[in-house]
């Protein structure tokens, strides 16, 4: 079996993020940049289904620019084998990327795929599904838990009521919920193995995909700030206030 | 012109979301067509006849499509979706799953988790965990959209009479099997449309700790809530989880108790009315978002706030 990972550049999930003053968008120049954090769950489930012998051999794709090599490393140093950047100048939305992805899978013919259930900067939550549809295999998204035994796979995935059990067949598109494991982290001897392992790079426009947008942003705000609260002093106090002044009980 | 929305229900009755969805769509107009699919839904279809502004009810029925499995539905849905401008899901994993398939097959982008609708074409939705507010415009032919249901009211449930229509069923061939579904029974409120939530972290240490939190929640007639830590470490099930990658919530009252207030919590939450958090650490960043603070031990203010609201309904009552 080859697994096939779609990991994602993003401001790191620690940073508060800034609004642009020309209202443009958001700060990324400057601020700390990390794989998106489900990517990291699918990262993880890759190298154990190789260290299972599942997997014979793991690749981790990412779309973006130059810069974005750096989340490839970190995938090499978790322990993916192979390593491919196609190189966007722009950044695309999750039709042009599961597009772009899915033409990487025309060439590389995966059995599996695996994403993060959403990009924490846009919070899209939309890119597997997308590619499941374009590829025409199962889908199941933000899944929590996996089994493979030989074609068939056992998954259980996060809904609103709970959790859901499905069933289905090799070759399948699933995106990874954080409780789907917990992520390694690559060690020092690993970051440096990592420097050696091949990483590709491919320009979008060989791919002969559409990738212009469908959508124009026109601009990016702050959200409305909750004005200031006040500390109670007990539990008498914060009653009386929720009753009487706030009139919530 | 008439707008679509894909319902949300459990074969049986409609979720609430839906009602959301459609108070969203009559920002754009005021004839609405509702598209269920399922397995006999006889019931549920003329149980939704009645809802306002609903024209039209497209019923596909079907027991292939009794557990949603996205790979079925999601060619239907698209093939209706041609004859409409703009076609609408809430933003529940329900949706989540399905829409962006139709967007596929459509070949358009989806506009996700929409939170104000400014006219035809222009859509508001929060990024960055609702740290930014981006406000987009698109010229597709289609428009989809995923709608955020706490961001609208639920619209009203008479006053319609809608026509049924039997749309065909597709089929599609997919390896997915449905197992089963592990879904929590609770007296107490839904999470999405409750008037009072009260969430517990991971300072309530444990499950059995929750029951603490439970015998709180019914005084107040309060759904519960968690943090990602809580239900990480097994204090409660996903299902509970209030947040960026759980549910987003914003009922009038809403209580934080031993959450420490993570940007991804506060994106489920913020938007609630009044907020109350406890903590004792004086310094955690919940307190920034709330309209009263109490730092104190948990183990010691919730039996306390139980003695004073029994002691308010005594003088009430
Ligand atoms: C991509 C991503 C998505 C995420 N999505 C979500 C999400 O949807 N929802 C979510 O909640 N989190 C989410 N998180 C996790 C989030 O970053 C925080 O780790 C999490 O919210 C912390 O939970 P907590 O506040 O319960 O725990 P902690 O941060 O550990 O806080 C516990 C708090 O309890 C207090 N406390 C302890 N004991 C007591 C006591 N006896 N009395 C009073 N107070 C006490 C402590 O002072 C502390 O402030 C996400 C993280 C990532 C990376
Ligand atoms: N530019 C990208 N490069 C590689 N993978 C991506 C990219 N954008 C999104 N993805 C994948 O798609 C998932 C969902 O993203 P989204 O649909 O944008 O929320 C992410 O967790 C990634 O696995």
């Amino acid at each position: 079996m080859k697994v096939l990972v779609a990991v994602k550049r993003v401001v790191d999930y620690k940073v508060q993020i800034r609004v642009k003053a020309d209202q443009s968008g958001v700060e990324t120049e400057n601020v700390k940049m990390s794989v998106n954090p489900p990517d990291e769950n699918a990262i993880e489930e890759a190298v154990k289904l190789k260290e299972q012998g599942l997997a014979q051999e793991t690749l981790a794709v990412t779309i973006g620019d130059d810069k974005a090599q750096d989340v490839l490393r970190t995938s090499l140093a978790m322990g993916i084998d192979r390593s491919i950047l196609v190189k966007s100048p722009n950044s695309l939305e999750p039709l042009a990327v599961a597009k772009t992805l899915s033409k990487i899978i025309e060439k590389e013919n995966p059995d599996l795929v695996l994403l993060g259930k959403q990009a924490i900067d846009d919070d899209s939550n939309q890119t597997g599904q997308i590619l499941s549809a374009l590829l025409n295999w199962p889908q199941a998204c933000f899944i929590s838990d996996l089994k493979i035994e030989g074609n068939k796979l056992f998954l259980s995935r996060e809904i609103d009521e709970g959790i859901e059990k499905l069933e289905t067949n090799l070759p399948a598109v699933l995106t990874c919920d954080l409780r789907l494991n917990t992520p390694r982290f690559a060690s020092l001897p690993n970051i440096m193995k990592a420097k050696k392992k091949p990483l590709d790079i491919i320009d979008i426009s060989t791919l002969g995909i559409d990738t212009n947008p469908k959508i124009k942003v026109l601009k990016v705000e702050e959200p409305p700030k909750r004005k200031a609260g006040i500390m109670v002093n007990d539990v008498k106090e914060l009653v009386e206030k929720l009753k009487y002044e706030a009139k919530v009980i | 012109m008439s707008v679509l929305i894909i319902a949300e229900h459990d074969n049986n009755i409609l979720k609430s979301s839906t009602l959301n969805t459609i108070s969203a769509a009559l920002k754009l107009s005021d004839d609405i067509h509702l598209l269920i699919l399922g397995s006999k839904i006889e019931n549920l279809c003329k149980n939704t006849q009645s809802i306002h502004k609903v024209s039209k009810i497209l019923k596909c029925d079907n027991e292939k499509l009794e557990n949603f499995i996205p790979e079925i539905m999601a060619p239907i849905v698209s093939n209706i979706a041609k004859n409409y401008t703009h076609v609408l899901a809430p933003a529940s994993t329900f949706g989540k799953n399905l829409l962006p398939r139709v967007s596929a097959l459509l070949d358009v982008t989806q506009i996700s988790d929409v939170i104000e609708i400014l006219s035809e074409n222009t859509f508001v939705r929060p990024i960055y965990a609702g740290n930014a507010i981006s406000q987009v415009e698109t010229n597709q032919n289609i428009n989809l959209l995923t709608i955020r249901p706490t961001a609208f009211d639920k619209c009203e449930e008479s006053g319609g009479s809608a026509s049924i229509e039997d749309i065909e069923f597709l089929n599609t061939d997919t390896p997915t099997l449905f197992i089963g579904r592990e879904v929590s029974k609770s007296d107490r409120p839904d999470l999405g449309n409750a008037r009072v939530v009260i969430s517990g972290g991971r300072g309530m240490e444990n499950s059995d700790n929750f029951k603490l939190l439970y015998e709180l929640a019914d005084k107040l007639n309060a759904a519960v809530g968690a943090s990602r830590a809580a239900v990480d470490s097994g204090y409660i099930g996903n299902e509970y989880q209030v947040g960026q990658t759980g549910k987003m919530v914003a009922p009038e009252l809403y209580i934080a108790i031993g959450i420490s207030g993570a940007i991804q919590h506060l994106a489920g939450m913020k938007d609630s009315k009044v907020i109350v958090a406890i903590n004792k650490d004086t310094e955690a960043p919940i307190f920034n978002v709330a309209d009263y603070g109490l730092s104190s031990d948990l183990f010691q203010a919730i039996p306390e706030i139980i003695k004073e609201l029994d002691l308010l309904n005594k003088i009430e009552s």
